[in-house]
């Protein structure tokens, strides 16, 4: 395979997003052809979707979708997972064989709740023990990789244009009320099944268009709380400071939009007082955290979605609606696919979050 | 000629546009990008959402979208009027030299950015609402006006207006207040002669969009001009 510097694909990144505020299920056909106008912003080397709702009869269980290179290092990987997890399914995430897809490693999904007796032992909660198990397999077995870790959701991703991506993984027969998709050109790294967006962890999901430029420095701030990075993407750092900043930290998400889309020094210097003093403390305590350089993306989490520009607002962007329906993509046109009457189009501004949640009680 | 161009590729909606005649409107555009690329000598007319760079290097030809449009309209443009119904995406008019931008609701970031005149060749650019930050970023040359009509408690620009601005005039409806401007440019009220100079175009505008001319010059106008007594000196490196 090429790598980067050797051939140069000109394009950028596509992204899309649409959920139900009222928690009504979509399947994954809407998401899919939503991708198509935008073909051009990808290079093939790239796609995948988030769905969240779409594992309803397992809903208390995490779901860990895998990337395994041969069946002896699945096999290992089960021995792993059955010493620290009860695993109530095991299977392989079904797909279809289209020519424009190929080269699949093996494709499987668990749904497991951590042992009481192992979470005891170590005095860890539920969500930090499977991120830590996350982490261990992607960084210490040679051939196993955890793409998807949440509860009632899955990523789905590949080597391959969206639209052909959707139908590999015959995403018209999952429902969900939350998808997030996006089109890959990846700018300093080859193409490789994991490194696709979504990135996820636990139920967070990232999907990312644009190139940050503080991408070490984050890495390294990172990196001090147990997090590994390991596929030199900025998307995959992105994933983890919004873990980090949510879930450890227990920020609001307008408050992590503050902290990596923190706004200029001069345009905090003209809020009042009681803003000042929070985007100041903010921007204090988690500098190395501010992400610069172009981006868009969708955070996709349990009940709800966010969507955010980097304060330059350095890559495109836009929203609308319709009923129940919120839309974001790179594009009007994409949104125009799943909702030719969509309405309030409009872009956010740079480090402006919009922020959509399903209704209490509905997912 | 009239053409549904739903499905089909930029090149083939291009080649659709030159084998047309001097009329063509197009239904069912979606993302397509560069439609009427280089174009001169044309009028079209187009339904839907056409994709990013619509009307690069545009060379005399005369665009109508009736909606919105995406990123880069205008890109390079030389000569030929873009003509939008609605709002417009980011960088409209990137470094365009000549022709005119009527824009009848909101621009993205970036709008007019490294606009540039030679003698005779002027570009104008007219947005209807407003705009996101860093209108006119290095504008070199053109005017850019912003009327700010129907934009409820928004302000009529982002933040960052002006940032490099070099050349050029930038007018805004109102006074600016609460508007932060570079150093390096002058702000000051529109005299009487400085609104001559865009009379015409604003005109033009009313035309296009029903806009009642009287209610909308009534109103006084903000000039910003780059400030050649303070120019950008030892910004990147000690000269």
């Amino acid at each position: 395979m090429k790598t980067e510097g050797q051939v140069r694909i000109p394009s950028g990144c596509a992204i899309a997003a649409v959920i139900s505020r009222d928690g009504k299920r979509m399947s994954g056909e809407m998401i899919t052809n939503a991708m198509k106008p935008m073909h051009d912003r990808s290079n093939g080397l790239g796609g995948g979707f988030a769905a969240y709702g779409i594992y309803n009869d397992y809903k208390d269980f995490y779901a860990l979708h895998m990337f395994f290179d041969e069946r002896a290092t699945r096999k290992n990987c089960e021995q792993f997972l059955k010493e620290r997890f009860e695993i109530v399914k095991s299977e392989i995430i079904p797909t279809r064989k289209i020519s424009s897809i190929t080269d699949e490693p093996i494709i499987w999904r668990y749904f497991v709740s951590p042992l009481k007796s192992v979470l005891a032992s170590l005095q860890l909660d539920e969500k930090e023990f499977v991120a830590r198990t996350v982490m261990k397999i992607n960084t210490e077995m040679k051939g196993a990789y955890v793409f998807s870790s949440g509860k009632n959701m899955g990523a789905f991703k590949a080597v391959g244009f969206p639209e052909d991506v959707g139908v590999f993984y015959r995403l018209e027969e999952y429902y969900g009320y939350s998808w997030t998709a996006h089109g890959r050109y990846p700018t300093n790294t080859p193409g490789w099944w994991g490194g696709a967006h979504p990135f996820t962890l636990l139920d967070y999901s990232v999907v990312h268009n644009g190139e940050i430029s503080s991408y070490d420095a984050n890495r390294r701030h990172i990196e001090m709380f147990g997090y590994k990075c390991t596929l030199q993407t900025d998307t995959e750092v992105i994933t983890y400071i919004m873990d980090y900043l949510l879930r450890v930290q227990s920020l609001t998400l307008k408050e992590a939009a503050c902290v990596i889309a923190a706004p200029f020094w001069s345009t905090i210097e003209t809020k009042g007082e009681k803003e000042r003093d929070i985007l100041t403390y903010l921007r204090t305590v988690f500098p190395g955290l501010l992400i610069t350089g172009p981006f868009s993306i969708v955070l996709g989490f349990e009940g709800g979605l966010m969507a955010l520009n980097d304060r330059l607002k350095l890559r495109s962007m836009v929203a609308g609606e319709k009923d129940d329906l919120v839309f974001i993509a790179s594009e009007e046109a994409a949104i125009r696919v799943m909702e030719p009457d969509a309405q309030n189009i409009y872009s956010p501004a740079g480090g402006e979050p919009v922020i959509i949640k399903v209704k209490e009680g509905c997912f | 000629m009239f053409f549904d161009v739903s499905n089909l590729k930029h090149k083939e909606i291009n080649d659709l546009i030159r084998g047309g005649g001097n009329d063509v409107t197009l239904s069912g555009c979606l993302g397509q990008r560069f439609i009427a690329a280089g174009m001169g000598d044309i009028n079209l007319t187009i339904k839907g959402t056409p994709g990013n760079a619509l009307g690069a290097y545009l060379n005399g030809a005369v665009i109508t979208v009736e909606g919105n449009a995406q990123d880069a309209v205008g890109d390079t443009m030389n000569d030929g009027k873009i003509i939008i119904h609605g709002n417009i995406g980011d960088a409209a008019g990137y470094a365009m030299r000549g022709g005119k931008i009527f824009v009848k609701g909101n621009a993205g970031y970036r709008a007019g950015i490294h606009m540039k005149a030679y003698e005779n060749k002027i570009p104008v650019m007219i947005i209807g609402g407003c705009t996101g930050s860093f209108l006119g970023e290095y504008q070199a040359g053109g005017r850019i006006i912003v009327l700010g009509l129907e934009t409820k408690e928004k302000r009529i620009v982002g933040n960052f207006p002006c940032t490099g601005m070099h050349g050029g005039k930038m007018y805004l409806r109102g006074d600016c207040r609460g508007i932060t401007f570079p150093d390096q440019v002058n702000v000051k009220e529109a005299s009487a002669d400085d609104i001559n100079e865009i009379r015409d175009d604003i005109r033009e505008f009313c035309a296009l969009f029903g806009t009642e001319e009287t209610e909308l010059m009534s109103s006084p106008f903000t000039l910003i001009t780059p400030d050649t007594k303070n120019p950008y000196k030892r910004m990147y490196v000690p000269n």
